[in-house]
């Protein structure tokens, strides 16, 4: 095995400290932020480290919002969405994946394709079909919406991670008898986990920060996702209550990092099952 | 080779026991049906964002509420940022709010598209007599009335008072304001960067309003709407005292810094506070975040913006309230915003938002004429307020967005010159514009 040398080995470490600190820096911001009184706020010499940290943003955030009602919406939403575009793409990526003729390659294109419509080319159209199935303010419409717009890109990852799988593991289970359902659930689908997580995390992140559709769908505050109610703590001209803000958007993160941790464990969990053979 | 039936086997179970929940979950979820006991509904669609105004419209429609036992009105938070889609979606839709708050440079499209109703002619004489014409005229439209005008905010000038009062500049009243020339040397004087420290911090982030509507005072109108109806874009002397005063601060005198054209309002508020600008033209709800945010023992005032030929003349784009054309109970909707808008409520709902109120009656409140936090200062403006030039300009938004805003970044940053600044708004705004006129 090839060594890496200390002086290189430093440089990379150093390089990805400054990534870290990169990605690091908005979200570390956001925490300051939230605990920082309104007059530090205003602070020409703003500090990482909040002078007189306070507990008020949080408590007026609360106050004036319903928040924890939204982040149960938030995650009925995306959590509903996530399970049902797995369910439904995971069956079709395998059959693109695996049928590689004309119309896997045309249905493909169609997916890839269907990614590029921009969200007000499609919005009215679907807000009348959501109409007339009486599905305008509700979470189950809005559900549907989540799928429907998450399912094209899920199909795509999950096509790459089919195609990952040797069809040599296929033919030695048709060869042992299994049947093409059999094969697939007992042989493929166990080998796709890795995959079949990280789809869903992709749809649940996507569906947790969405905010066009839920605010044009969603008119009640009973009903409202958390990205919508936060949208409220901005005024005219962009104008934000930064504090209540800040600290709003901090919980709101908190949900898709404890997600985001323990589906971590379970694609790492998988990739490595995967890699031991018997 | 492994494989994993057994895991499979015990998955399979679970698999349909959470799809059976989540469709159980999920029936649930549905939408609510509407009313079957008789009673009109209305859907009112606030904007109100600060606790304040929230609390104050929300009271207000419980008092409705309690008061007619007829006609419910059930309040839907909106939010300003979006807004314009989301209504045109409703709209689109057959879904929209009975009565829509909004503002009234958003009014023209949905206006000229047939979605807002004419409701001239539901509204009580006193609530037309108590706003005056000028307001009036933000939200007509070939005539038809399609919201009432209810609250506005001038842009003024946010001083640090201390600062101005050790300068010894004369500090300026609605009676006598600084002349646009005046305020270009006081604010020479009161810094000129050399020590960090300028007269005047511009936050102009989005450069086309402020510019139109500062305009104003020196007679600039910049669109002008010809005998057939037809818009054009003219860029006359009128129009440049305000941007060459400014292009000038910035690049000429360096009185202005040069590094807060691209910020927003609130962006210059620390600077403001830590003693490097004397002065942040602001709009004047901003008072709500200077004292939330203020070190103690800062001093500010409120001062009118710089005067032209026409005074202190300045467009406004005040926030309205409108009836959606599909509502099916236009009458109970009017009646409503005529209780709404109340001029005990307007005061309520000014004091809310920290912006003046259209109505003269609530005008005349002793709350809205307390020197304290700078409300008389602007209140004493109310009566220059005119509507925003482009406001019922069909095309603007897109020679906003595409033509005026780069070209007066680019200007005010020393990019351009004036003739081209001039080229750029007038040759091309207009080819935006014969686009939307053909």
């Amino acid at each position: 095995m090839m060594r890496t040398k200390k002086p290189a080995r430093a440089a990379q470490y150093a390089a990805l400290t400054a990534y870290l600190v990169f990605l690091a820096f908005p979200f570390l911001w956001l925490i300051s932020t939230a605990f920082k009184p309104a007059r530090e706020l205003g602070s020409l010499h703003p500090t990482w480290i909040p002078k007189d940290p306070t507990l008020d943003n949080f408590r007026q955030a609360f106050d004036e919002q319903p928040l924890l009602q939204a982040a149960g919406n938030s995650l009925i939403a995306a959590l509903s969405a996530a399970l049902i575009a797995v369910v439904i793409a995971t069956p079709m990526a395998y059959v693109m994946a695996r049928h590689r003729n004309r119309v896997a390659k045309a249905a493909t294109g169609w997916v890839v394709i269907s990614q590029a419509f921009p969200f007000v080319l499609i919005i009215i159209p679907l807000f009348l079909i959501l109409k007339n199935l009486h599905l305008i303010n509700s979470l189950l419409g809005l559900i549907m919406v989540y799928v429907v717009w998450s399912l094209p890109f899920a199909l795509w990852m999950l096509v790459g991670y089919v195609r990952a799988v040797p069809t040599e593991l296929e033919e030695a289970a048709a060869v042992d008898g299994a049947s093409k359902v059999r094969t697939f659930v007992s042989v493929v689908a166990p080998l796709l986990a890795p995959g079949i997580v990280a789809t869903a995390m992709f749809a649940f992140i996507t569906a947790w920060n969405e905010f066009f559709f839920a605010l044009v769908l969603l008119k009640t505050p009973e009903k409202q996702t958390l990205p919508v109610i936060l949208n409220r703590f901005i005024g005219t001209e962009g104008v934000a209550d930064l504090g209540p803000l800040a600290a709003a958007a901090f919980l709101a993160t908190i949900p898709s990092l404890v997600i985001f941790a323990i589906i971590q464990k379970r694609i790492t969990g998988g990739m490595l099952a995967g890699a031991v053979k018997a | 080779m492994r494989t994993t039936p057994r895991r499979a086997s015990r998955t399979a179970p679970r698999l349909a026991a959470a799809l059976a929940s989540l469709t159980l979950l999920l029936a649930g979820c549905s939408g609510d049906s509407g009313d079957d006991d008789g009673k009109i509904t209305l859907q009112f669609q606030s904007l109100a964002w600060q606790k304040e105004s929230v609390d104050a419209n929300k009271a207000l429609v419980e008092e409705w509420n309690a008061t007619h036992p007829d006609v419910k009105v059930e309040y839907i938070q909106g939010s300003w940022d979006s807004v314009h889609d989301q209504l045109l979606t409703s709209f689109e839709g057959g879904e929209a709010p009975d009565i829509i708050h909004d503002a009234s440079d958003d009014l023209a499209d949905f206006a000229y598209g047939g979605y807002l109703a004419d409701i001239g002619d539901l509204l009580p004489e006193r609530l037309k007599a108590d706003i005056p014409r000028r307001s009036w005229e933000t939200a007509t439209f070939d005539g038809k009335i399609y919201g009432v005008p209810f609250l506005q905010e001038p842009r003024v000038l946010i001083a640090n008072a201390k600062w101005l009062k050790k300068s010894g500049v004369r500090i300026p009243t609605p009676e006598k304001p600084w002349s646009w020339p005046e305020f270009r040397a006081i604010t020479k004087k009161l810094g000129d960067g050399t020590d960090g420290k300028y007269g005047v911090a511009w936050p102009l982030k989005e450069p086309v309003s402020a510019t139109l509507n500062l305009s104003l005072s020196t007679g600039g109108k910049m669109f002008h709407r010809g005998a057939d109806g037809k818009v054009d874009v003219r860029f006359d002397a009128p129009d440049q005292v305000m941007p060459r005063t400014v292009h000038d601060q910035v690049n000429v005198d360096k009185s202005a810094s040069g590094t807060t054209l691209g910020m927003g309002g609130s962006d210059t508020l620390p600077g403001f506070f830590g003693g490097k600008y004397a002065m942040v033209p602001l709009g004047f709800s901003y008072r709500q975040q200077i004292v939330q945010q203020a070190p103690k023992g800062f001093e500010w005032q409120v001062l009118p913006a710089p005067a032209g030929e026409e005074g202190l003349a300045q467009g406004v784009s005040p926030q309205t309230l409108s009836v959606s054309e599909d509502s099916a109970h236009k009458k109970e909707a009017a009646e409503f915003i005529d209780f709404f808008l109340r001029p005990k409520n307007m005061v309520k709902l000014a004091r809310g938002d920290w912006m003046l109120p259209t109505g003269e009656e609530a005008l005349k409140d002793p709350a809205l004429r307390t020197e304290k936090n700078g409300w008389s200062a602007g209140t004493a403006l109310s009566e220059d307020l005119r509507p925003a030039p482009a406001q019922s300009v069909r095309g603007y938004p897109e020679w906003k967005d595409k033509v005026a805003t780069p070209a007066l970044q680019e200007y005010y940053s020393g990019a351009i010159d004036l003739d081209e600044l001039e080229k750029r708004l007038v040759k091309d705004g207009n080819l935006v514009l014969a686009r939307y006129q053909r």
